[in-house]
């Protein structure tokens, strides 16, 4: 089966457009979150796209990269979420505003 | 150059400069020393300095024996400008040190006479330590003398002109503390000062003159020029004469400079017998005569120098006649017999005028000393009379005095000789000196003789008035009656110098002419003076009639105390013209005096004070200033400089409150910001 590049790289574009509009629009904070993951997988499809397209294993490695920063990153995020919540009671992004200038 | 330099004339030459040495020396002595040791000292170092300065003049007598025609001592180089060099040197030759004998010989004598005289005034004045004050100031003076009268040129001879006379001030007010209304004496020595000074300014003219006509201030290089030149110079030299002539007007206290004088008697005696009387203001004299190489080329100077001469011999002989302070009498008669000198050195008798000057020397210094001796002891009969009262009493008034002869027998016989000296009577030095100046005088310039004639009269009548009044008839005071004499320290001087003036005559003796020839060496066109026999008997049987005159009015009928004066029922308003000088001072107050005061008033209150400093000053200048100020620290500091310090920090402060706003705290906003700036980026990727 001989996929297109640009197909997978349509999709690609199409999830990570649904997250950045998550990211933008949702106020919980745990969809946020994981609108955030789903452009990180976003971009991890465009590199496995690439990486097939160009015949090439490197975009396949730094799939493998963004796959543990985004495991460390989830970490780190959850972890604060859980601290803001014990202060606030809330993970409304909106009640999240004490660095208001 | 007639002057060979010292290495090659009398060895004693090159000692020259201990003539002024040995005063400086005594002086500094005093200066270190003098407090410490005492009067005793004070008086000798300062009277052996002096009496060392009349050796080493008595040696270069000896040298210019040798070699008449004298040297030149140079001691240093002072200015050196250009073209023009003034040296320190010293001129020796027979001129100057025939003054400088005159001058150390009397000064001598008035400083022992002054060991015993301001022994007394500490005595009676209190403050031990002007004594060595004294002595210190009379050094110096003569120091002075010995610059001036040995200069080589016209500048060092004007350095001892100034520097006798800042002495002269020194010790006129020496008394400073004495006097009308406690500052009459230190008045009298402004004024003797100040008057100095238009004549010093007139000299320093000539000066200018001089190098402006020669280009040199020696007085060889200038005498040499006149003889080359000639009649070519007759202009400028006959300005440079009336210049001089102004010096000497102030100097030797000729009109109508003399005013001074008068009142210089303020100061001790001893001064006033050496500085005013016997030296320093013989001065002029010595200047002309110095300077006769000029003078000679300019007829139409020497000759208003001879009536200037003539006219001060007369007036002031006219005022002397009308005095009661004993030395102010011999004050005018010095500036008359300064006016016989200046007289004959006007007509070109320099010889006559040397004679004169040095024969004055000797018995005014005389006069003078004894008028001190006979006020001292009028002092001390006032003691002895009155030990604590009589602070009103005025010990020189000679109507205070009378029937001193018996008292005071020394003094009596020395003031007896010195006053008929000053009459010119045969055979005392005044005969012949006067006599000499006559007899130029009735063949050169038949004014003058005239005047000078009537001027002897005068002279002898208030001499023979003087002594009538002082040493004849009752003591009219408490204080003539116990008047005593004085110790020998105080007679010596006065002995010695009586018999200089008996003898003096020898000095130009009627066909001897020693001072004639002496001087001839040094002085051009000099010719022995004749011996003229009418005229010595005219003057003396005038002065012998004006003798018997004063002996009629003072003698026959002596005043009783509380008289007033016997010539005033004679001479009445005549009289009181005499008493009051003529109102020559008042006349000077009232032209010069006033005038100036109130100038000097109206420049310091009005135009410094009111203009300058009121109105200039305060209102332009700081007024001025201080709006400026004001505007610029209200008007343009604070708003201008503030402002824009302000400002700019409001504007920051301004945009920081909006800009701070774009701080929302929402993280979506941020992440628009992310959003869209990414955007932005890639579409100018995209689209550059």
């Amino acid at each position: 089966m001989n996929l297109p590049t640009a197909y997978v790289l349509g999709l690609s574009a199409l999830l990570f457009t649904m997250g950045a509009l998550g990211v933008l629009i949702r106020r919980n904070t745990l969809v946020i979150f994981m609108s955030v993951e789903l452009m990180l997988n976003a971009a991890n499809l465009a590199f496995i796209a690439f990486a097939r397209g160009a015949a090439d294993l490197a975009g396949q490695v730094l799939v493998f990269f963004v796959i543990a920063v985004a495991a460390a990153e989830v970490a780190v995020g959850l972890a604060l979420i859980v601290a803001i919540f014990r202060t606030k009671h809330s993970v409304d992004i909106d009640q999240i505003n004490t660095l208001r200038g | 150059m007639l002057l060979s330099e010292a290495a090659q004339g009398g060895g004693y030459f090159s000692l020259a400069p201990l003539l002024i040495g040995f005063p400086i020396l005594g002086l500094l002595i005093n200066l270190l020393f003098g407090r410490r040791m005492g009067e005793r000292f004070s008086g000798v170092v300062a009277s052996t300095a002096i009496a060392l300065s009349f050796g080493v003049a008595v040696l270069q007598f000896l040298a210019l024996r040798a070699h008449p025609e004298g040297a030149r001592v140079l001691l240093a180089e002072w200015i050196s400008i250009g073209q023009l060099t003034v040296p320190w040197a010293l001129r020796m030759d027979t001129l100057s040190v025939a003054m400088s004998l005159m001058v150390t010989g009397v000064s001598t004598l008035i400083h022992i006479y002054a060991i015993g005289y301001m022994h007394e005034d500490v005595r009676f004045q209190g403050d031990p330590g002007r004594y060595t004050r004294f002595f210190i100031y009379f050094n110096l003076f003569v120091a002075a003398m010995m610059v001036l009268v040995s200069a080589d040129n016209m500048l060092m001879l004007f350095v001892g002109w100034e520097g006798v006379g800042l002495c002269s001030y020194l010790l006129i007010g020496f008394w400073y503390e004495k006097g009308e209304k406690g500052i009459g004496n230190a008045l009298a020595g402004k004024k003797a000062f100040v008057v100095n000074r238009i004549g010093d300014f007139g000299f320093l003219i000539a000066i200018f003159l001089t190098y402006w006509t020669f280009g040199t201030l020696e007085f060889g290089a200038i005498f040499h020029e006149i003889e080359v030149a000639g009649a070519e110079l007759s202009g400028p030299l006959t300005l440079i004469a009336f210049f001089i002539l102004l010096g000497v007007t102030g100097k030797s206290a000729q009109l109508p400079l003399y005013v001074w004088l008068p009142d210089a008697m303020a100061g001790p005696t001893p001064v006033s017998a050496l500085i005013h009387a016997a030296t320093m203001v013989t001065a002029g004299i010595y200047l002309i005569t110095r300077n006769a190489a000029l003078f000679s080329m300019a007829p139409a100077a020497s000759n208003t120098v001879a009536l200037v001469g003539a006219l001060t011999a007369l007036f002031a002989a006219t005022i002397a006649v009308g005095q009661f302070d004993i030395k102010r009498v011999l004050a005018y008669s010095t500036i008359s017999q300064l006016g016989f000198m200046v007289a004959a050195v006007g007509m070109g008798a320099y010889v006559a005028g040397m004679f004169h000057l040095i024969g004055h020397a000797f018995f005014k210094a005389l006069l003078f000393l004894s008028a001190g001796s006979v006020i001292q002891g009028v002092e001390h009969g006032l003691h002895h009379a009155d030990p604590h009262g009589h602070h009103d009493f005025d010990p020189n008034d000679m109507r205070n005095m009378g029937g001193l002869r018996s008292r005071m027998g020394i003094t009596f016989w020395v003031f007896l000789i010195g006053g008929l000296a000053l009459a010119g009577l045969p055979p005392l030095v005044g005969f012949f000196s006067k006599d000499e100046i006559l007899a130029e005088a009735s063949l050169l310039n038949r004014p003058v003789y005239f005047l000078l004639t009537v001027a002897a009269f005068f002279t002898a009548f208030y001499v023979g008035r003087q002594i009538l009044m002082v040493f004849f008839g009752p003591a009219r005071s408490k204080a003539a009656e116990h008047a005593r004499e004085n110790p020998p320290v105080i007679t010596l001087p006065l002995i010695g110098l009586a018999i200089l003036t008996v003898f003096g005559g020898l000095l130009n003796f009627p066909g001897l002419h020693t001072l004639t020839d002496w001087l001839e060496h040094t002085l051009p066109h000099v010719h022995a003076g004749e011996f003229k026999p009418a005229v010595a008997a005219i003057s003396t049987l005038l002065a012998l009639i004006a003798l018997y005159l004063a002996w009629l009015l003072y003698g026959r009928r002596p005043m009783e105390a509380g008289h007033v004066d016997p010539l005033r029922r004679i001479l009445g308003p005549v009289f009181v013209g005499m008493e009051n000088k003529w109102w020559v001072d008042e006349l000077y107050h009232a032209l010069f005096v006033r005038p100036y005061v109130a100038t000097a008033r109206f420049l310091a209150e009005t135009l410094d004070w009111r203009f300058w400093h009121d109105w200039f000053h305060d209102v332009v200048l700081a007024g001025t200033f201080n709006r400026l100020t004001h505007w610029l620290a209200w008007g343009f500091d604070l708003p201008v400089i503030d402002g824009a310090a302000n400002g700019l920090a409001d504007l920051v402060q301004g945009a920081a409150g909006k800009l701070r706003t774009l701080q929302t705290g929402y993280v979506r906003n941020y992440a628009l910001s992310f959003f869209a700036g990414v955007v932005l980026v890639l579409s100018y990727l995209l689209f550059r």
